[in-house]
């Protein structure tokens, strides 16, 4: 079986697993008193944001992997997080408003979390749009990894300028330093929910990466 | 070290010879911040927004953009004849390639800026006499950081499909530190709020200079090397 194909099971797994989590989140789990059934969509914009971070923090270190030791598979690894990075930064961007809308009453606001997930955004579609526009593939690959690590080390001086600002944004509920003030029960349906959404990553990556690995294998061949 | 710092100035003195016997690139850039400028004086509602509120992010905005169009032109330079071939087979280090491109940005930044500025005055009636100093220290900051990065991105942009458009997508997300920090700096310094206020964003932008350009220096050989 190929990467790409063992990437499509679990997938299939994950597909499944998510089914299961909101089956949990809105059977099993109790209404957040102030929010009402607008939280629940918590459980899908949180773990998406994880996943999008962990795909751009993957980028920044496959992209210094390569440059060290030229192993063309980081070189497409990065691509595979970046392109899957892309699609969870655009699933939390748009349920992000969706939930916004109800309880801050504003689709959109410049705090400093959702700034920082738009710059997130630009910095994976940047990354895709220069791979698009480098034909040669060493070059390609220089240059993404050159693009990679600066906009990992650019998103902790983007979150630090915005922060600076005043925020909106809920304040941390689970990594923060003193114990976690969710309830147990949402605690477990967000956790489940984090498992869920790093199967799903490793997944779609499974699948970008072994296409990817394959339709380099032909144009050697 | 000093061989770099000498074979450095010497690559910067050349381009910035060829940029002042040219004079093309330095105009249109100049004429295009005064063009930005005058856009922005119909961009707004005088009578509904005093200038003071939208003069920081005016002074910033137009600043970003020519920054930008001066950046575009260093490496693209370097493409005519295949100059940059031979600028690589010389005997220096990639350090000091990368040191003389950003010094010699700086330096047609800086220029432009340097015109720009009186311009903004004029335009827009802000006083700035008495804060020049700070002003202009703010301006430099946050300058060397633009071109910091920049340098780095414009060596790769300009083997790329439609350089003058990839740039500006890659580098924007990457001056909104620098920016954010001047802005707020400048607005502070025109309502004459003491610096103090605002020596968090001094500091983040001093950070980010020094971060990205050491991390610009470590990356520049993966951006020219064959």
């Amino acid at each position: 079986m190929t990467t790409a194909q063992r990437g499509r099971w679990v997938t299939l797994v994950g597909l499944v697993l998510l089914a299961g989590v909101y089956v949990r989140a809105l059977a099993f789990t109790p209404l957040e008193s102030s929010q009402g059934p607008a939280q629940k969509i918590f459980y899908v914009h949180v773990p998406a944001a994880w996943s999008a971070m962990l795909a751009m923090a993957l980028v920044g270190i496959a992209s210094i992997l390569f440059l060290i030791m030229r192993d063309y598979r980081y070189d497409r690894f990065a691509a595979a997080s970046a392109e899957v990075g892309t699609a969870f930064s655009l699933v939390m961007l748009t349920t992000g408003p969706i939930w916004a809308k109800p309880i801050w009453g504003t689709w959109w606001t410049w705090d400093a979390r959702l700034t920082l997930t738009l710059f997130l955004f630009f910095l994976f579609v940047g990354y895709l749009l220069l791979r698009g526009a480098v034909l040669e593939t060493s070059l390609r690959a220089r240059y993404s990894a050159v693009l990679g690590i600066c906009g990992l080390v650019l998103l902790p001086f983007i979150h630090l300028s915005v922060y600076l600002f005043r925020t909106l944004h809920p304040q941390p509920v689970v990594l923060k330093p003193s114990a976690p003030s969710l309830p147990e029960s949402m605690l477990i349906t967000l956790l489940a929910s984090f498992v869920v959404f790093t199967v799903l990553y490793i997944g779609f990556v499974m699948q970008v990466y072994g296409v990817a690995t394959e339709q380099d294998a032909l144009g050697e061949a | 070290m000093t061989d770099l710092l000498r074979h450095a100035w010497v690559i910067a003195r050349k381009d910035l010879v060829l940029e002042f016997r040219t004079r093309t690139a330095f105009l249109s850039a100049v004429v295009f911040t005064a063009l930005v400028l005058t856009v922005f004086n119909f961009g707004r509602d005088p009578t509904s927004v005093p200038t003071i509120d939208l003069a920081p992010s005016i002074l910033w905005v137009t600043f970003t953009f020519a920054a930008m169009l001066g950046l575009n032109r260093a490496f693209q330079l370097e493409l005519e004849n295949d100059a940059l071939d031979a600028l690589l087979a010389t005997p220096i280090s990639r350090g000091s390639l990368y040191l003389a491109k950003f010094v010699a940005n700086c330096v047609f930044v800086g220029v432009v800026e340097c015109v720009g500025l009186p311009l903004f005055v004029l335009f827009f009636n802000v006083p700035v006499w008495s804060i020049l100093g700070p002003l202009v220290g703010v301006i430099a900051l946050a300058t060397v950081g633009f071109v910091a990065v920049g340098t780095l991105f414009s060596a790769m942009v300009i083997r790329t499909r439609f350089a003058e458009l990839m740039l500006p997508v890659l580098l924007l997300p990457f001056l909104i530190p620098p920016l954010v920090g001047a802005v707020q700096v400048t607005a502070a310094l025109l309502a004459a709020r003491p610096l103090s206020e605002v020596a968090g964003w001094l500091r983040l932008l001093a950070a980010y200079d020094i971060v990205f350009l050491a991390l610009a220096t470590v990356l520049f050989p993966a951006t020219v090397n064959e």
